[in-house]
Formats: structure tokens, sequence, C-alpha cells
């Protein structure tokens, strides 16, 4: 899985992501050092905008930023060549097969060797990008895989406005302040339900504690 | 650089502004040895901030025309953004909202251009009636009218009203040999924050009845007026050192700016409370986001811009 080219990935993040993350953007931080900087952990976000991705790698510091690992979607990166490359060693990714049915230990394979090197995942239960700043039902993965690392820390981070910035379908950035609100490590619980609702209820507790909250007039 | 072209008192003025910056950054040193149960960290963020915002504005000052307008441009971009960003906006408007920020870079170019009969109506004018249309593309007609009113008023107060002080830096030199360009520059940036500062003291010190009660409870005559006066002696003070102004004119332009600059203030605040925020954004620590700091300026600048303007140029 160490196909990452960590000077590749340090030079796409210095002089591309971060400067675009600080001027284009704009940030807002609730809690900032509630965000782990130290693997293994799980990263659980809401998803709007591929540059959620972005805004999220961009605040990890620069030594641990090669152990920092997004979960995306299989048929969406590897879908060329090209976006495969850039996202397997650029980024690092490690690629989910979202369609076609298997067993949960081969679909989470590359997940939990990740956590078992250490690595930082981010995992968006949401499963897709979805409408511009509308949170949609959680999907269980993020369940099955805290439940099979009970010792991995989940932390739930949520993130305002990028849907305004870049959302889905649309190519054309708009320059908005965007707001990260980072929460405390989510309780396990037995219950698969259970614990997406409680991950659900730390989403609308951090989006209220968000600068920009309500004001994209949806 | 016009470092060589640099009149003395501009010189001066800049040292003045060194001196203190690190007057306050003593007394927040002391502060906290003298106090050291109480926490002073607002305090010293503050005056941190304070330090590196002087440093670029003073860099960008000194690297001439070119350098300052751009500097200027920048700011209008960072205040616009944070404005679109707290305010309601509409997700079908993003291409709209993507013309406001292309035309910073128009306007400030009629600033560079010296073009003034443009800088005046560009936005007031041209923006104000190509935004509506613009929307018309999109076809969206809820909340319409009161998209496009908040889109030309972020326009106006972060672009149109903040290029006034870049525009005193094209203003002719020759009619102020005094202070050369930045030192009118300096004279506003300087009694608009000073403003600030002062009308912040007197408050404290023998404020008692509020003057705006509903829109921020911390305002009182005291301070708004104890503000004035020190305001316009300060700026009569340093009129003619700065400016073509006569002292008269100073103490004159002193009572533009105060309560400018305590409108501007009031105003943002008013908006604050509209959208239930306390700061604008996070950018400035110690201070909040850079509408709050820029707040008194985006009415001081034009109004005091128009009065020299109108006596001088």
């Amino acid at each position: 899985m160490s196909r990452v080219s960590r000077p590749l990935k340090l030079l796409f993040f210095v002089l591309l992501v971060r400067p675009l993350v600080l001027i284009v953007l704009g940030l807002n931080i609730v809690n900032r050092n509630k965000l782990p900087t130290q693997g293994p952990a799980i990263i659980a976000a809401n998803h709007n905008s591929h540059l959620d991705t972005m805004v999220l790698m961009s605040l990890m510091p620069l030594r641990v930023l090669h152990k920092v690992r997004p979960v995306a979607a299989a048929d969406y990166f590897l879908k060329n060549r090209w976006r495969a490359w850039f996202s397997l060693n650029a980024i690092g990714i490690i690629p989910l097969a979202r369609r076609g049915r298997m067993d949960r230990e081969t679909l989470f394979e590359g997940c939990r060797s990740a956590l078992a090197n250490g690595d930082i995942l981010i995992l968006f239960p949401e499963g897709s990008r979805g409408k511009a700043e509308q949170m949609q039902p959680l999907k269980r993965g993020l369940f099955h895989l805290a439940s099979a690392e009970p010792d991995v820390p989940v932390i739930p981070v949520v993130m305002h406005g990028l849907g305004r910035a870049l959302p889905k379908g649309d190519p054309i950035l708009v320059p908005f302040n965007c707001d990260v609100a980072i929460g405390d490590p989510l309780p396990l619980s037995e219950d698969g339900k259970e614990f997406i609702t409680a991950v659900e209820e730390a989403f609308q507790r951090q989006l209220n504690e968000c600068l920009t909250w309500g004001n994209t007039g949806a | 650089m016009i470092w060589n072209d640099l009149p003395t008192s501009a010189i001066s003025a800049l040292g003045g502004v060194f001196a203190l910056l690190v007057i306050a950054s003593a007394v927040s040193i002391t502060l906290k040895q003298m106090r050291p149960d109480k926490n002073y960290l607002e305090l010293r963020q503050r005056v941190r901030s304070w330090w590196l915002m002087i440093a670029l504005v003073f860099a960008a000052l000194l690297m001439g025309k070119g350098a300052s307008t751009v500097f200027f441009a920048f700011l209008s971009f960072l205040a616009l953004k944070e404005f679109l960003s707290i305010v309601p906006t509409r997700l079908t408007d993003r291409r709209v909202l993507l013309w406001l920020y292309l035309a910073i870079p128009i306007h400030y170019y009629w600033v560079y251009a010296e073009w003034y009969g443009m800088f005046i109506i560009f936005i007031p004018v041209y923006l104000f009636l190509f935004i509506p249309t613009r929307m018309l593309l999109v076809g969206e007609t809820d909340g319409f009218i009161r998209s496009a009113a908040s889109y030309h008023w972020a326009a106006m107060t972060t672009v149109f009203c903040l290029s006034h002080i870049a525009y005193l830096l094209v203003l002719p030199a020759s009619v102020n040999p005094a202070g050369g360009a930045i030192g009118l520059v300096l004279y506003l940036l300087f009694l608009t924050q000073f403003n600030d500062v002062a009308q912040y003291i007197w408050g404290k010190t023998l404020g008692k009845r509020k003057i705006a009660p509903l829109i921020s409870p911390n305002k009182t005559w005291g301070g708004f007026l104890g503000g004035l006066f020190t305001t316009m002696v300060a700026a009569a003070l340093l009129a003619e050192h700065l400016t073509p102004l006569n002292w008269l004119e100073g103490l004159i332009a002193g009572a533009i700016i105060a309560p400018a600059g305590f409108i501007g203030d009031l105003t943002m605040s008013a908006v604050k409370r509209d959208l239930k925020i306390k700061d604008t954004s996070q950018l400035i620590p110690g201070h909040g986001g850079i509408l709050d700091r820029l707040d008194s300026l985006i009415y001081a600048s034009p109004l005091f811009f128009h009065y020299l303007y109108y006596l001088k140029y």
C-alpha cells in the first residue's frame, strides 16, 4: 500500500493546497487541538465537496502528512490512469469499492492494514458528496470499521461552506471562508443504529458551533 | 522604492507609530508580570496582531504605487470574501459572486490608472446595474431583491469604500509637499484606529449613558464624545505635517473621521447582530475578522477623501 510518494505529496500540499486553502478559502476552526496528529485514528467528516479532503489534510502538521489517508471511492478516483496515479501517489487515498457485493473482511482490508501501520484515516460516512450543504443519511461502514478496531479513536469533524465554494458537479471554485469544527472522540457502541445516531448528533452539535452556519440560504 | 523622496514628516510618522507599538508591547508585558493571576492572552494577541498588521501596511506603502494598490485590492478581497461568507447567499448565485470578485482587480485598475471618473462610478453605477443583470441569467426569482441588495452592499462597503484609501496614494503629490503620497494614508489610518482606541479608553473611564443599547451595549456617550475630542485634537496637530490641510481644516477632518468611524463600527455590529455572530471570522488573532478591524475605515475613508478632495484637489 505504500505507493504514496512523500516528496510529491509534501510539494503538492505546501505549494498548492495550503496556499489555496489559506488565501482563496480561509478557515474558521473550532477546537483545533482536538484534531488527532498521531495514528492510528479515524477522522469521520461530513462530505460536500472535493475540497473537504484538501482542507482536512492542510490542517495536519507536515511531519505526519504522509500518514494521512483519505478513504475514497474506487469507482470514481481510479476511473482513469491519470486520476488513479494522482490519487494514489500525491494524495495517498485508500480506494474503497462502493459497488458490488463483497464480504466486510475484503472491503476494509486496505483501511485496516493502514490503521495497523499507524495511519490517520479520513472517512466520509455519508458515502458521497451529495447536494451542496445538505447532510445525507450516514452509511453503516464507519460502524463496522470502528467495531473491528475498538482501540482506534473516531473523531467527528464537521465542515461548513465548502459546498458553496466547490459543490458537486460544478468545476468553478468561488472563494468563501469555511468552518471546521472538531469534536470529541465518539464512544463505541454495540448497536450499529445507536452508533450512527451518536455520529449524527455529534455532527449536528458541531454544525451549530460553525461561524457561518445558517447562511447558505438553501 | 520611494524611500528617497519620502518627506521627513512621513518618516517621523512611521517612527511614531513604531514607538506606540513598543509602548503597547511594554504595557502588555508589564501587566502580565505584575498580575500573573489574570489572563491577558487576548491583549497580548491583539498587540502582536497590531505589529503584524502595521508591518504589512508600512511595507506595502514603502514599496510604491503598484505594490500598495495590490495590497489594498487584496484587503478588499479578504473583506469581500468575509462578508459574502457570513451573509446569506443563494447557492444558485455562485457565478454572480464570482463577478463581484472579478470587480476588485478592475476597480483597482482605475485607481492605479488614476482614472478618477471611472473610479467613482464603476461600482455605484456599472456594477450596481450589472449584478441584477447577471442574476436574470440565473433565472431564480426567490430572494432576488434581497440577494441583489446584499451583493451590492458587499461591493460598496468592502471594495468601493475601502479603495478610497488607495486613491489617496495617487492624488498629485505636488499638492502635499509636507506629507507626500503616504502622508494622507498614514493620517487617515492613524486617526481612525486612534479614535477606536480613544473611544474605548474614554468609555472605560467615564462612559455611563449607553449610546446605542440595542446595537452595541458597550458604546457610551462618554466614549463617543471623548473619542471625538481626542481625535479632533490629534487631527489638528498632525494636519500640517502629513496633509495639505491647515490646523483648522484638520480639526474638521477629525470631526468627520471620529463619528464616521463610530458609525462604521456600529453598522458592522448591527450586521453581526442580525446574523447572530460575534466575530466576522478568526483571521486576526485577538481582533476577530478583517471586517471587525476595517469597519470604521469603511465609513471614514470615503468621507475623509471627499472632504479633502473638495478642499484641495
